[in-house]
């Protein structure tokens, strides 16, 4: 007998079906954003921060194209993740209540988290190559460490993904979902070390900044790419990011089984 | 294999609590293979909680619960991969295919995806749905949705079937198609198990049913055994004017087996209704209008409960 499939895949699935009419117009979506930040910020800010060497030292030599290339890749995961692990969920419960179908077969909570987690991790993988195929045309972007870097977005979206899934599943109504995104996805993109080292911030805020996914996956993206990192603090990204993936996965798992089998 | 003696379904002081609410209150029943049985009683009543129960999605808080010689507890996954449920509520993709409503869902059971589709074809053929397989889902009417929901059930080919009120919110065209589709599942022997606040629904399908009210099971049998267990052959139902009834009904008495006063009418229960509409008028009582019918199961839960069924 053939070896059966796994219940997060036959989710993943369901996932996959529904976005194939969507997915044109969400990958374009997906690449212009950065795309428009690498012009803007990139280029137009770039060119007056490349003229000081004072600049350049601060961060790390390189110029500023190259400098927030890999991290433009982490927060489009970012982005991204944040978004499908929002409204999508209470879809789930809500409007289409796809879940209480999905429940209602051999699949369970962990089928359903998982399968939901699996496909917003191929979504980022997905998209963040696309984003590094567009950066591959910028000859100072330009990188084999962006390769790597498609494995460290599709990481951060992962742990992104997992607590605010956990946080949206515990919630009956989608108020406070924009404030998700106003609150906590926009102030990273904007604070999260993607376009300036947090040296430059105070350090109250450097901490919550460290305890927040996004710098460690833009941090451990530029590891492969324009900046020295050392092997123990890669691999303490890395411990970072597990860390949300397994908190969590563990918590979308538990609120998942109390919503349904109530 | 099932075994013909051994129930499909078997519950004993089955019960469900939500903090200090008492759903379902220790509740017994069989459901044999092959037969349709119904759960009928009124909103709240405790029926989709025990069919939550019988879906392996609500665990009992007291009480066991047996499926397929399976204990539910502890069995969810195999017992609901051999389980069709068509919910209250659609749970249907709105913004995918018919088609690809029936593939994804039968993937859910790891069914291979050309026999999701070649099962799909002949579900669809079944539900009066064929022509509309590439029809996305939103632009159905509510009766294909729901015919949707029921052939999406049987992708598993089940070996119990489990329906939540499949009728409520349909006109009466599109009750009397899905009916006629689960008399043909009835007629090939798949085992049903229903709820339902009609009356009608509940007569025309189920072979068994309990009646349920305020968590309990206040009577069990076929439709007809419950009629003649509960009620009189016939039923009298007379009309007045208004702000006449409490003299007249005095006068009444004594007439028929037993006379129910309810807001729009008055029903007296005998086993030959022409012979106490004599009666009535014999006594000089001039109700507006006057009809006499077979007693139904809404006598039935009129008469065990004191309440009708659907207000």
């Amino acid at each position: 007998m053939a070896m059966a499939t796994p219940g997060s895949v036959r989710v993943a699935f369901w996932h996959a079906t529904v976005f194939k009419r969507l997915w044109v117009s969400n990958l374009l979506a997906s690449i212009v954003q950065p795309l428009l930040y690498l012009l803007g910020l990139g280029v137009g800010v770039g060119s007056l921060v490349d003229r000081t060497s004072r600049a350049t030292d601060v961060l790390g030599g390189v110029s500023y194209v190259a400098y927030i290339s890999p991290a433009l890749m982490v927060t489009t995961a970012m982005a991204l993740s944040a978004n499908e692990s929002l409204w999508p969920i209470m879809g789930g419960f809500v409007w289409q209540r796809s879940y209480f179908g999905i429940s209602a077969t051999p699949l369970g909570p962990a089928d359903i988290v998982g399968g939901h987690a699996l496909w917003i991790i191929v979504r980022c993988a997905a998209t963040s190559s696309a984003v590094a195929f567009v950066l591959a045309f910028f000859p100072e972007a330009r990188d084999w460490g962006l390769l790597a870097g498609i494995a460290v977005a599709s990481l951060t979206g992962a742990a992104f993904a997992m607590p605010l899934m956990a946080f949206s599943i515990g919630r009956k109504t989608d108020e406070g979902f924009a404030a998700m995104n106003r609150f906590l996805v926009i102030p990273l993109f904007l604070f999260g070390g993607a376009f300036y080292p947090i040296t430059q911030l105070p350090g109250w805020l450097q901490v919550i900044v460290k305890i927040l996914p996004l710098w460690h996956g833009v941090e451990l993206a530029r590891g492969f790419t324009v900046a020295d990192v050392s092997r123990s603090a890669g691999l303490g990204h890395v411990a970072v990011l597990l860390a949300w993936i397994v908190a969590g996965s563990f918590l979308s798992s538990r609120f998942m089984r109390t919503r349904l089998y109530e | 294999m099932v075994q013909v003696s051994q129930p499909l379904v078997s519950a004993r002081g089955l019960a469900k609590q939500y903090g200090d609410f008492v759903a379902v209150d220790s509740i017994d029943f069989d459901v044999e293979p092959g037969e349709a049985f119904g759960f009928l009683g009124p909103n709240g009543a405790g029926k989709s909680t025990t069919m939550r129960m019988i879906g392996c999605v609500s665990p009992a808080t007291a009480g066991s619960l047996q499926i397929f010689g399976l204990d539910a507890a502890t069995n969810g996954r195999s017992i609901r991969a051999r389980l069709g449920v068509v919910p209250q509520l659609d749970t249907l993709d709105n913004e995918l295919s018919v088609m690809e409503n029936l593939v994804v869902y039968g993937r859910y059971f790891d069914i291979p995806r050309a026999e999701c589709r070649r099962r799909a074809k002949e579900l669809l053929e079944f539900v009066q749905l064929g022509e509309r397989a590439d029809s996305v889902v939103d632009q159905l009417s509510g009766g294909m949705k729901r015919r949707l929901s029921i052939s999406r059930s049987l992708i598993n080919q089940p070996d119990l079937l489990l329906l939540d009120e499949p009728t409520t919110g349909l006109d009466p065209q599109a009750r009397h198609v899905v009916w006629d589709r689960l008399y043909r599942l009835k007629h090939d022997g798949v085992t049903l198990i229903i709820t339902t606040h009609y009356m009608d629904e509940a007569e025309q399908l189920c072979d068994r049913l309990v009646v349920m009210d305020g968590g309990r099971i206040v009577a069990t049998g076929s439709p007809r055994s419950l009629i003649e267990q509960h009620s009189t052959r016939e039923v009298l139902e007379l009309r007045f004017t208004p702000n006449t009834d409490a003299e007249q009904h005095r006068d009444m008495a004594g007439i028929g087996d037993r006379i129910e006063v309810l807001p729009d009418r008055t029903l007296v229960y005998a086993h030959d209704g022409e012979a106490a509409l004599v009666d009535v008028h014999r006594r000089g009582i001039q109700p507006m209008s006057a009809l006499v019918r077979r007693s139904s199961l809404e006598d039935v839960f009129l008469h065990l409960t004191g309440r009708t069924l659907v207000d």
